[in-house]
């Protein structure tokens, strides 16, 4: 097994609301491997989303510590962690959130821009990064002149342009059909994954469960199941 | 990530028009008001500034300015003749009467009557006519404003026949000259003529125009007429600006034009403040999800600015220009508006108060941004 891309010991979260404080996280530590396709998986509530969020470097956690490729990510200045993200991990979120007034190609290219790169070198990166995912015929539409499936594959580009070494992943088939929701994992697996490099998806989506290196099972802020368990696989039920 | 900046925000064309439209009108109506009151209160100084030949002008000390005048006896004009440093001097009267034109209409007019001699006192510009033609018996110049008011083409007001007084006045040249505050129609004649058309008074004498001969300032001079007359001296400058001040002083005319001015400032906050907290608001998932990325607050600011910089650089040149195209014909077509212009400190004045709004609106409106958690993109 490859040396560890994230490790998670300790980990609370409280949220205010009101005069009262909710725990939804409880204590987790755990660690991903790189080379892995790691599933985060849970009912609504359950606390997968400020997991990733706390792996990901943009929620502080209430205790506890998180190591993203040895690096203690909250012991970093704020600008510093900002830039460890810039550097090495890639978002894919469950909207896409892409601009809607660039085209796919610069969407793709922002990392790039973000961390100082030309702008006619970064759109020629991420041109050919369009190019590695199949969709370089749509690099000039806008995202409104997209499909789902093409906008989701330019918020993968653009998650990958920079090649992070972690790749975090919100429910990235959610808003797509069956087929297109394989193929966009097969792509995954395919373009993002690789021996130095590690990638986290949070999903319901049970019609993708067969394709995860390993699994974890989330309820109540708690971790537990982990491996990849037929059964807690058919457990999981679509939100 | 400037350009980045700058293609969010014209690709959402509806915004950036209302941002470029809200600047825009905030401009025009702050740099043409604040045009429209600054050349309105300068037309209390106009008289004097007409008069050319003159360093200083000589008064009873309880004149305030060329339209609110206690006149003074003629021994005044030798007393003024005395004083060493005074070239020459030359008597003005400056008063109100009403003509009867020749179709019977009555009209309020201004009558200057100048050096019999050598017309000191007359303004710089003619526009038909030669000054010497004052000299002709009964003769009147009318100002171009005034005989375009009376006679609809000022052509026609050659040689036309003006009652003033009961005496018969002929108009045989037209001035080109600023209209004074009050726009009152004006007609310029010898002193001489000048005291049988206007009512009669103990003391006639307006004003003694001075010229220095080299040896003092005009400030100096002005200064020296004063302590050795005991008349009120003041330079062609100090005196148009009195004539300024009194209508700041006098009228409520810089509270009004002041109110539209801040209206320009609150429509403007109103529009752009607005307009941009929208476009914000709408790209904050985006925001949200370029910080997720790994753009930092600064750069966000960075952005921010740079969309709020263009936009008001885009509104304000089409604001000042459409402002200064207002201006300019208005004073090339119209009489209320001749001599306008804009002064080069008034786009510097609008520029600021505009920076103001738009500094001000996108400070208030950054904050969602600024406030915007990075996490708020996965949930």
């Amino acid at each position: 097994m490859s040396a560890a891309a994230v490790e998670v010991r300790g980990v609370s979260r409280d949220f205010t609301v009101g005069d009262s404080s909710i725990r939804v996280l409880h204590d987790i530590t755990v660690a991903i491997q790189s080379g892995e396709l790691t599933y985060l998986v849970g009912e609504s509530g359950s606390g997968k989303t400020t997991l990733i969020s706390i792996i990901a470097g943009i929620l502080y956690p209430s205790a506890g510590s998180v190591r993203v490729f040895d690096t203690p990510i909250y012991d970093l200045p704020d600008n510093g962690l900002v830039d460890f993200r810039l550097a090495n991990i890639g978002f894919i979120f469950q909207q896409y959130n892409l601009l809607p007034t660039l085209t796919a190609a610069e969407n793709a290219a922002i990392p790039l821009i973000a961390a100082g790169m030309a702008r006619g070198e970064a759109v020629d990166e991420a041109h050919a990064m369009l190019d590695r995912l199949n969709i370089a015929g749509q690099a000039d539409k806008f995202p409104r002149q997209l499909s789902g499936g093409q906008q989701q594959r330019v918020a993968i580009a653009r998650a990958l342009v920079h090649r992070p070494r972690l790749i975090v992943c919100d429910e990235p088939t959610a808003a797509l059909d069956a087929k297109s929701g394989r193929r966009v994992m097969d792509l995954l697996r395919e373009v993002a994954l690789a021996a130095d490099r590690a990638v986290i998806i949070v999903t319901h989506d049970n019609r993708i469960f067969d394709l995860a290196d390993r699994i974890l099972a989330m309820e109540d802020g708690r971790i537990t199941h982990d491996g990849r368990d037929p059964a807690v696989l058919h457990q999981q039920e679509p939100a | 990530m400037n350009w980045v900046a700058i293609r969010m925000l014209t690709g959402d064309r509806v915004k950036f028009y209302g941002l470029v439209f809200g600047i825009a009108f905030s401009t025009l109506l702050i740099s043409q008001q604040l045009t429209l009151f600054v050349n309105l209160i300068f037309r209390g100084g106009v008289a004097v500034e007409e008069v050319a030949t003159a360093d200083v002008w000589v008064m009873d000390p309880a004149t305030r300015t060329s339209d609110v005048i206690y006149p003074m006896p003629i021994t005044a004009l030798d007393r003024v003749r005395g004083v060493p440093g005074v070239d020459f001097a030359s008597p003005m009267l400056r008063s109100n009467a009403t003509i009867r034109t020749t179709e019977g209409d009555l009209e309020g007019v201004t009558v200057i009557g100048v050096d019999d001699s050598a017309l000191i006192g007359l303004p710089r510009r003619m526009a038909e006519g030669t000054p010497d033609r004052l000299m002709d018996p009964d003769a009147v110049f009318i100002d171009d404003t005034g005989a375009r008011k009376l006679f609809g083409d000022a052509g026609e007001a050659i040689g036309t026949q003006l009652e003033l007084n009961d005496r018969r006045a002929l108009v045989k040249g037209i001035v080109d000259s600023i209209p004074t505050f009050t726009a009152q129609v004006t007609l310029y004649t010898r002193y001489s003529n000048a005291l049988a058309y206007v009512p009669g008074t103990r003391n006639r004498l307006s004003f003694v125009l001075v010229r220095g001969d080299g040896s003092l300032d005009a400030e100096a001079l002005a200064a020296r007429i004063t302590a050795q007359t005991g008349l009120k001296a003041r330079t062609s400058k100090q005196f148009a600006q009195d004539g300024v001040d009194f209508i700041v002083e006098t009228t409520g005319i810089p509270i009004n034009f002041g109110i539209t001015v801040a209206l320009g400032v609150i429509v403007g906050v109103a529009i752009v403040g607005l307009t941009l907290s929208l476009f914000l608001r709408d790209n904050i998932k985006q925001f949200g999800a370029l910080k997720a990325i790994g753009v930092t607050n600064r750069k966000i600011t960075a952005m921010v600015t740079t969309q709020s910089l263009l936009v008001t650089f885009i509104g304000f040149g089409l604001g000042l220009a459409m402002a200064t195209l207002f201006i300019g014909l208005g004073a090339e077509n119209s009489d209320a508006f001749k001599g306008f212009y804009t002064l080069w400190e008034i786009p510097l004045i609008t520029l600021g108060l505009v920076l103001a709004i738009v500094g001000l609106t996108s400070r208030f409106a950054m904050r969602s941004v600024l406030n915007t958690e990075p996490a708020s993109v996965f949930r």
